[in-house]
């Protein structure tokens, strides 16, 4: 039984959360003991949220540490470099290609850096999407977790119907369809 | 797989226990990481749950429950226990006619809090049990638990829960719920009534039943011996028990599921098998202590810090030198909380900041009005303070001293003990200006109605009580409602007031952006060619405005709450409104 360290990074409110308990409850589908650390509360508030994901026979702590997760997905640059060293030696880095401003950069305290994607590629291997443009080409940009995750299902493994099931159960009903077809954009159908 | 197999946050499957327990009767107040508890409780019909306006009250309810005999229960914070210390020191010495259970959740390393206390010391002091899970499944076997060990020992019994439990998911298997029939309720003057008379006998009682619950604490299920390397034996508890397993699998445990009392015999059994033991246990050497008073030598927290969450990497630090990390972390700009765009909050600390005023705070998403670059509060202590904090500047400053000063409280944390504080303004002839951020709901911990917001936990209609007309009824002499997007009023309002020589209340009110149809029907657009580059509008700190390469605004379109608050900025009408 393969075991797996996960994590999804982001900006409080990019819908985070979401994404990581669609991994979990597909891990737990397919038999595995899984376990997903999540933020509630005051950090929610556009800061910076991680969200961690175990799967194996069994799972003892419930976060990923640093130099342990095989796969980081991250839906912001920055916060891809925030945690990229959490990463093990070979780990892959799957990084929505957005950019937001956290507060001391918008008032002009600091700089947001310019070379995020040469200082991810330097350690790690990187899979950028964008997952913006992908989602409006759907018709509605709040899909871009769908296309990211369908993006990062594909190192993660289990089957596509595995991963269609769980976001049925998951998403808005109204939305499953569309949902569908951006995970398909990502996962590249 | 049985079906019933699921995957629970910790909070869930504590809801999911109490529930399977026959809990009749729930009473919390929000308080992140225990809310979730009382909104899943909620949803069982099987239970009475409800929103207490703070901790002593709810504590108070599940005292009632528990003496008219059915099983109660009662959630908190670590920092809402403080509220609720009051009945809970008595209760130990009441005891109970049905279970009680007080679950209380601890925040080692701040995800959400104003300290990092322990809530096994105050347990320790008024002579409480503890039990504490460290996992979805024993989340909700521990607290099943509980309920037949309060009323077998007559007593309270607190379940500690940590963020990362609360807010972790793992696997459970769900039971059926066995209803508990109520014990009869019988007048006890001497268990009940604690006045000296009684209590005296009662403090006894509390001594029998701990030396008791000491002794029996040994042969107690929740505990677990786990043989392994002599060389290396943990004793540890909750979530530090899953980091010790990460790091070093090998090594012999002890897990305690019940922390206060310490089971004595079972740990002198065990510190005899291994040739180092290490305490391992987040915040307070509360068991380290208790061990080493006993004449044994353990290694504790001169290795281990007491500060914030431990993780294995930290535990195989101490142990082997070295930890899994391969990067070095990168140097990049930290992304600290702020408040949403569209909050009304931020509208009410614009018009303080160019007011320069100072703000004495309180507890919630208001606090970040204390950062750059609203940089209004200057005090944040408990639940309620703002109020209080503000008339002890006036009395020991003077009345001159606060016409640059207000406090600012959210709607749930007035009624949660802001209201106290008000009461004294007004008996003890304060001047002072207290505006009440009404957003209507609890809004940081996500969402909970209030006794103002006309709604149950359940979701049933109820009186929602009117803030203004509380205000007066208690004798504020003014107290006005101006609307939290309209700056202009605002100004206007807090500027006669702080200059004024009366009480006053100022409520301002907005929904907060969160909540569910509170968009507004346009959104903000700048107009690169009348932007002048003068930065006022990123003055207001909203997350939906950036500075371009070239200088000039940019609005996210998906981020913008349509709020307008940046226009009232712009003396160049370089934003405009657009139809959503």
């Amino acid at each position: 039984m393969k075991s797996m360290n996960i994590m999804v990074v982001g900006v409080g409110g990019q819908g985070t959360l979401l994404t990581s308990r669609i991994i979990g409850k597909t891990a737990l589908n397919a038999g595995y003991d899984v376990k997903l650390s999540e933020v509630h509360g005051m950090a929610q508030r556009g800061g910076s949220v991680v969200t961690f994901i175990r799967f194996g026979e069994k799972v003892a702590e419930p976060v990923v540490e640093a130099g342990d997760a095989d796969l980081l997905i991250s839906f912001e640059r920055l916060e891809a470099l925030r945690y990229a060293h959490y990463l093990k030696k070979g780990g892959i880095l799957v990084v929505n290609d957005c950019k937001i401003a956290p507060m001391p950069v918008v008032i002009g305290a600091e700089k947001y850096p310019d070379d995020v994607p040469d200082r991810l590629a330097r350690n790690h291997r990187v899979h950028t999407i964008d997952g913006l443009t992908a989602a409006k080409e759907l018709g509605n940009s709040k899909v871009l977790n769908s296309v990211v995750l369908g993006a990062a299902a594909k190192y993660i493994g289990f089957s596509e119907e595995e991963w269609h099931e769980v976001i049925k159960q998951t998403v808005p009903p109204k939305t499953t369809e569309i949902n569908l077809q951006a995970f398909n954009k990502g996962y590249g159908k | 797989m049985s079906e019933q197999k699921t995957i629970m946050l910790g909070n869930q499957a504590i809801a999911r226990g109490a529930y399977e327990a026959g809990v009749k009767v729930s009473s919390a107040y929000p308080g992140t990481p225990s809310t979730e508890i009382s909104e899943f409780l909620a949803k069982y019909d099987e239970v009475y749950a409800e929103w207490a306006p703070n901790e002593k009250v709810a504590l108070e309810v599940a005292i009632g429950a528990s003496v008219a005999g059915a099983r109660s229960l009662a959630c908190m914070k670590h920092v809402g226990l403080n509220v609720a210390s009051d009945p809970l020191y008595t209760f130990a010495y009441t005891g109970v006619n049905g279970g009680a259970v007080i679950v209380v959740a601890d925040d080692p390393g701040l995800a959400s809090s104003q300290n990092e206390q322990d809530t096994r010391m105050i347990a320790r002091a008024a002579h409480i049990p503890v039990f504490e899970p460290s996992d979805s499944a024993e989340a909700k076997e521990f607290i099943k638990f509980a309920y037949g060990f309060s009323e077998k020992y007559d007593t309270p019994v607190i379940l500690r829960t940590t963020t990362k439990l609360s807010h972790s998911q793992s696997v459970v298997s769900l039971e059926e719920r066995k209803e508990v029939p109520d014990k009869a309720y019988a007048r006890d003057v001497k268990k009940y009534v604690m006045m000296p008379g009684s209590a005296i006998g009662r403090h006894l009682a509390v001594e029998q039943r701990e030396n008791l619950m000491q002794k029996d604490a040994s042969d107690l299920p929740v505990n677990r011996v786990e043989t392994g390397d002599s060389n290396i034996g943990f004793i540890t508890s909750g979530i530090p028990y899953q980091y010790v397993k990460e790091a070093c699998p090998e090594a012999s445990v002890l897990k305690l599921g019940i922390v206060n009392p310490l089971p004595r015999k079972l740990i002198e059994d065990f510190v005899k098998q291994v040739k180092t033991v290490y305490i391992v246990e987040e915040l307070e050497p509360v068991i380290e202590e208790q061990i080493r008073s006993w004449g044994i030598e353990v290694k504790g927290k001169e290795l281990f810090t007491r500060q914030g969450e431990y993780s294995a990497n930290l535990i195989k630090k101490v142990i082997y030198g070295k930890s899994d990390e391969v990067f070095a972390p990168e140097q990049v700009p930290a992304r600290p909380p702020i408040l949403c765009s569209g909050c009304p909050h931020r509208s009410v600390f614009s018009v303080l900041n160019k007011l320069k005023i100072h703000a004495a705070g309180d507890i919630g998403c208001y606090t970040l009005g204390a950062v750059a670059p609203l940089s209004v509060i200057d005090t944040t202590v408990c639940m309620g303070a703002s109020i209080s904090v503000l008339h002890g500047i006036e009395k020991a400053k003077g009345k001159e001293f606060i016409k640059n000063w207000v406090a600012v409280i959210g709607d749930s944390t007035f009624l949660h003990t802001g209201l106290n504080s008000l009461v004294n303004m007004v008996y003890n002839k304060a001047t002072g200006t207290v505006l009440i951020l009404d957003n209507r709901t609890t809004g940081m911990t996500g969402h909970q109605e209030h006794a103002a917001t006309g709604k149950t936990l359940k979701g049933d209609p109820a009186y929602a009580i009117n803030l203004e007309d509380l205000c007066r009824a208690i004798g504020v002499p003014r107290v006005f409602t101006v609307n939290a997007f309209d700056v202009e009023a605002l100004e206007k309002t807090i500027t006669e007031s702080v200059n004024g020589s009366e009480l006053t209340v100022i409520i301002a009110k907005a929904p907060c952006a969160l909540l569910k149809g509170q968009k507004f029907p346009y959104k903000c657009v700048a107009v690169a060619d009348k932007c002048k580059k003068c930065g006022m509008c990123l003055k207001i700190g909203c997350p939906a405005i950036t500075k371009a390469e070239d200088g000039t605004v940019i609005i996210d379109d998906t981020m913008c709450n349509g709020c307008g608050l940046c226009m009232t900025r712009c003396k160049f009408d370089a934003i405009e409104k657009v139809e959503r």
